[in-house]
C-alpha cells in the first residue's frame, strides 16, 4: 500500500518534470526596465512552440555595474549566460575578449534589415556585427517653446547651434539643461560635441591598448571644450551642472530657470506621468517642443548621442543556435514598437516607428527616427571604460575646462593609464 | 592601577571557577602539582578544541584571500585580455606608489580618518558621561536612542545624508541659508571641502555611538570611590576627570581610538554614494574598488588592496608599539 504510494507519487513527480527537462531554457540577463523585457520572453517562448523556454534575469540598475557583473562570469567561463541585454559601448570590450558567440549569417542578415545607421554602427565591432540591434536610444534637444519664440529660434523647422542656444540663455537668464556630472552622461555630452564637431575622441579604436590613438587635440576637441567651459564659467548650467545628471536636467528644465535641455526621450514619458500626478501643469506640457540635438558647427548635422540596448550571446552557453533564434524573435519590428510603448524604449528597427500606436504614443517618434540615423556611437574600444574615466578625470568640473589646455591633458592622462603607466 | 588589579582578581577568580567545575565530579584526592598541570593541559586541549574551528575558517576567509591578492598583485592581468596576463614582479607596486593619485587619496583617507576619530572621541566621552550619569529610568531610553545612528546600514545613511544635501532635493540649504555661506545655490558636492565636510559629517554621525559604548564600558570601569575620594578632598569637575577618571580609563580610550581609526581608515560606502571620488574625494577603498572591479584590472587593483592592507598594518603598529594600546587590558584581563 504505502509501496504504491511512493510509485505513484514518483510517478507524478516525474510527470511533471518531465516537458520542462527536455526543453533549454535560455537565461536572459536583462537591465532593469519596467517589465517590457520579461513578457517579451513570455511571448518568444509561447511562440517557440517548446524549442526553448527563455527565463529572464536582472542584472543591477547601473549600466557599469551590469558590465563588471557579466564580463567576471564570462571571464569564468559561465555557461548559464545564453543572452545578454548590452549598452553598447561594453560590446567591443565583450567581442575582443571572445566573450560573444558569433552571429550567424542569416540571423545577421535578418536582424540587420531596416535598422538604424547609429544602432548597426553600435551593434558592430571590427566591421562585423557582433550582437542584434534591439532598442536604440538617442537624446533630442527639448525646449520651451516660450522660449525660444522670445530668442527668436524655432528648432523644430531650423536646426538651431549650440552658440545659439547658449545665447538665448544668457540673454534671458535662464539655465541650460545639460549633464556635467562626473559620470557616464557627462562622457555622452563631449562624445556628441567632438563628433558633432567633425572628430573622433579615439581615432583608432581597434587598436591595441598602448597604440590607442586619441583625437581630442583637433579643433573639434577644442571646440567642444569651448562649448563646456562657456556654458560652466558663465553659471548657464546652474550651480547643479558639477552633479547634474540625467534626471536632476529634467527636474531643472521642469523649473522656472529652465529654457533648453539635451536628454533622452524617457523625459517625455516622465513629464506626462507628472502632469497625471498633478505636479506639473498641462500648460507646460503643451510649451515643450522637441528637435534634433543642436549642431556644433552651424549647418553641418549634429552627431546626436546613441545609447540602447543590443542582445549578446554568450560564447560559452550551451544553446548558442537556439538563443539566436530566441534574439531573432525579441527584436522582430512588432515586438521592438511594443517594447517603445510599453517601456518607452525606442526601436532600433526604423519601421517600428510606422506602428500607429507608437506614433500617437510618442508625438516626437519620427524626430528620434532621424536622430538615430545621424547618431554616432561613444568611442568603440574595447578600452572604452578607461576612456569614459579618463575624460572625466579630466573634464570635471565643467567651469575648469579650458579649450587651450584640456584636450591635451586628456590625451596625455588616457594614454598613460591605457599604457599601465598611470592609476586613474 | 586599581582597576588593573581590580579587573585582574576577578578574571581570575572567575576563571578558576569555571575551569574547576568540571574537575570537582571527578573521583580524587586532595589536588597536587601533577594533577594541576593535566587539568592545565586539558583545559589547553580543550580551548584548542573551541577555539580552532574557528581559527581554521579565520584562516580560510581571511589569510587565504590575503595571500592570493598578494600573489595577483605580481601580475599584470586584466580580466577582459585574458591571453596578456603575465607576470611583471613589482611592477605593478612601482606604478602605484609613483603615481600622484594614490599619494593625493591616502592623503584624504588619512585625513578623513584623524578628523573623525578626533571629533567621534569628542563627542562619544560626552555621550558616554551623558549615558553614565542618566538617572537609571531614563537610562535604557537614551541608550538606545544614542545607539540609533549606528544600528542604520551605512549605505542607508549614506544616501540619507547625500539626499539633505543634494542641490535639488535637499533640504539643509533651505534650513540653514541663515549660515554666513550657505544658499540655495551652494552645491555641496560640487566642492572638495563642503564635499568632505558632509563625508565626514556623515561619518561621525553614523559611528560616534560605537565610540561612545565602548568609552562607557571604560568608564564603568573607573572605582566610584575613588571618584568619591577625590570629591571629599575638594577636586574640582575637572580635576576629577583629568586626574581620576581619565588615567583610569586610558586604555578603554585607546582601543576605542584604534578601533575607529582601522574603521575610518577604510571608509568606502559614504564617498561611494556621494561624490564618487568626484573632486577629489577619492579614498583608497575606493581606488582599490575602481581598479579591481571598475577597471577589472586584477593585479594592479590587488596591488593597491595590498597597499591598503600594509598602512592598516602601520596605523595597529603605531597603536601598540607606540600609543602602549593594551587590548587585554581593556578587557580587564590583566
Amino acid at each position: 500500500m504505502i509501496a504504491g504510494t511512493a510509485v505513484v507519487a514518483l510517478a507524478a513527480g516525474l510527470g511533471a518534470c518531465a516537458p520542462a527537462d527536455d526543453t533549454p531554457v535560455l537565461t536572459w540577463y536583462t537591465n532593469p526596465d519596467a517589465g517590457g523585457q520579461a513578457l517579451l520572453a513570455q511571448q518568444c517562448t509561447q511562440e517557440a512552440g517548446g524549442a526553448y523556454r527563455i527565463e529572464v534575469s536582472v542584472l543591477p540598475r547601473e549600466a557599469s555595474s551590469q558590465r563588471e557583473q557579466l564580463a567576471r562570469r564570462l571571464a569564468a567561463k559561465d555557461s548559464s549566460i545564453d543572452l545578454m541585454s548590452l549598452d553598447p559601448p561594453f560590446i567591443p570590450e565583450l567581442a575582443n575578449a571572445g566573450f560573444l558567440a558569433p552571429v550567424p549569417e542569416d540571423v545577421a542578415e535578418e536582424v540587420s534589415q531596416d535598422v538604424a545607421e547609429g544602432a548597426l554602427l553600435g551593434a558592430s565591432w571590427g566591421d562585423e556585427l557582433v550582437t542584434v540591434p534591439f532598442w536604440a536610444n538617442t537624446q533630442l534637444l527639448w525646449y520651451k517653446k516660450s522660449v525660444a519664440e522670445a530668442a527668436g529660434l524655432d528648432p523644430a523647422t531650423t536646426p538651431v547651434t549650440w552658440d545659439q542656444v547658449i545665447g538665448a540663455a544668457r540673454d534671458q537668464d535662464l539655465t541650460l539643461g545639460v549633464q556635467g556630472i562626473k559620470a557616464e552622461a557627462y562622457t555622452v555630452w563631449i562624445n556628441a560635441l567632438v563628433e558633432s564637431a567633425g572628430g573622433h575622441v579615439v581615432e583608432t579604436p581597434e587598436a591595441a591598448a598602448e597604440d590607442v590613438e586619441l583625437g581630442l587635440e583637433s579643433e573639434a576637441g577644442q571646440e567642444a571644450a569651448r562649448i563646456i567651459a562657456e556654458i560652466g564659467a558663465d553659471g548657464l548650467g546652474g550651480a547643479g551642472l558639477p552633479t547634474q545628471d540625467e534626471n536632476a536636467s529634467l527636474s531643472q528644465f521642469q523649473g522656472d530657470s529652465g529654457s533648453f535641455m539635451v536628454n533622452w526621450p524617457f523625459v517625455w514619458p516622465a513629464m506626462q506621468g507628472a502632469v497625471e500626478d498633478g505636479t506639473l501643469e498641462q500648460s507646460f506640457l503643451d510649451d515643450v517642443g522637441w528637435a534634433v540635438y543642436p549642431q556644433v558647427v552651424e549647418g553641418e548635422d549634429a552627431a546626436p548621442p546613441y545609447g540602447g540596448i543590443n542582445l549578446g550571446v554568450g560564447a560559452f552557453s550551451r544553446h548558442v543556435d537556439e538563443a539566436y533564434e530566441a534574439a531573432a524573435c525579441i527584436v522582430r519590428p512588432e515586438n521592438q514598437a511594443a517594447y517603445f510603448v510599453s517601456d518607452g524604449n525606442p526601436p532600433a528597427s526604423t519601421v517600428a516607428y510606422d506602428d500607429p500606436e507608437v506614433q500617437e504614443t510618442f508625438p516626437m517618434a519620427d524626430v528620434i527616427r532621424q536622430s538615430l540615423e545621424q547618431a554616432a556611437p561613444r568611442p568603440q574600444t574595447p578600452y572604452y571604460n578607461e576612456v569614459s574615466q579618463g575624460l572625466q578625470e579630466t573634464w570635471h568640473a565643467p567651469r575648469d575646462v579650458d579649450p587651450g589646455s584640456t584636450p591635451q591633458q586628456a590625451t596625455d592622462f588616457i594614454v598613460a593609464v591605457l599604457r599601465g603607466e598611470r592609476l586613474l | 592601577m586599581s582597576t588593573e588589579i581590580t579587573g585582574a582578581t576577578s578574571g581570575v577568580a572567575s576563571r578558576s571557577t569555571t575551569g574547576a567545575g568540571p574537575d570537582r565530579g571527578a573521583p580524587a584526592g586532595p589536588g597536587g602539582r601533577p594533577r594541576r598541570s593535566d587539568r592545565a593541559r586539558a583545559e589547553a586541549r580543550l580551548g584548542w578544541l573551541l577555539a580552532g574551528p574557528a581559527f581554521v575558517v579565520m584562516l580560510a576567509v581571511t589569510a587565504y584571500p590575503i595571500l592570493q591578492a598578494v600573489y595577483e598583485s605580481l601580475f599584470r592581468n586584466r580580466l577582459t585580455a585574458p591571453d596578456d596576463r603575465a607576470f611583471i614582479g613589482l611592477g605593478n607596486y612601482g606604478v602605484i606608489l609613483g603615481d600622484p593619485v594614490f599619494w593625493k587619496s591616502l592623503g584624504v583617507t588619512t585625513g578623513i580618518m584623524l578628523v573623525t576619530v578626533a571629533v567621534e572621541l569628542v563627542l562619544g566621552f560626552a555621550l558616554a558621561l551623558i549615558m553614565h550619569k542618566a538617572v537609571t529610568q531614563l537610562r535604557g531610553l537614551l541608550r538606545t536612542a544614542i545607539l540609533v545612528p549606528y544600528g542604520i546600514i551605512t549605505v542607508v545613511s549614506a544616501f540619507a545624508w547625500f539626499y539633505a544635501f543634494s542641490i535639488d532635493s535637499g533640504y539643509v540649504n533651505q534650513w540653514f541659508d541663515w549660515v554666513p555661506g550657505i544658499s540655495p545655490d551652494l552645491n555641496w558636492f560640487a566642492g572638495t571641502w563642503t564635499s568632505l565636510f558632509v563625508i565626514i559629517a556623515s561619518e561621525v554621525w553614523k559611528t560616534t555611538p560605537f565610540i561612545s559604548l565602548l568609552l562607557l564600558a571604560g568608564l564603568a570601569q573607573v572605582p566610584s570611590d575613588l571618584e568619591e575620594a577625590a570629591q571629599v578632598d575638594g577636586a574640582t569637575w575637572w580635576q576629577r576627570m583629568k586626574r581620576v577618571v581619565l588615567p583610569n580609563m586610558k586604555a578603554a580610550i585607546m582601543v576605542a581610538v584604534l578601533f575607529r581609526a582601522l574603521d575610518a581608515f577604510r571608509i568606502f560606502d559614504n564617498v561611494f554614494i556621494m561624490t564618487n571620488g568626484a573632486n577629489d574625494t577619492t579614498v583608497l577603498s575606493l581606488l582599490a574598488y575602481r581598479t579591481s572591479i571598475g577597471r577589472l584590472e586584477i593585479g594592479l587593483g590587488s596591488a593597491i588592496s595590498v597597499l591598503l592592507f600594509v598602512c592598516v598594518l602601520i596605523i595597529c603598529f603605531i597603536a601598540i608599539k607606540i600609543f602602549k594600546v593594551d587590548l587585554a587590558g581593556a578587557r580587564g584581563e590583566k
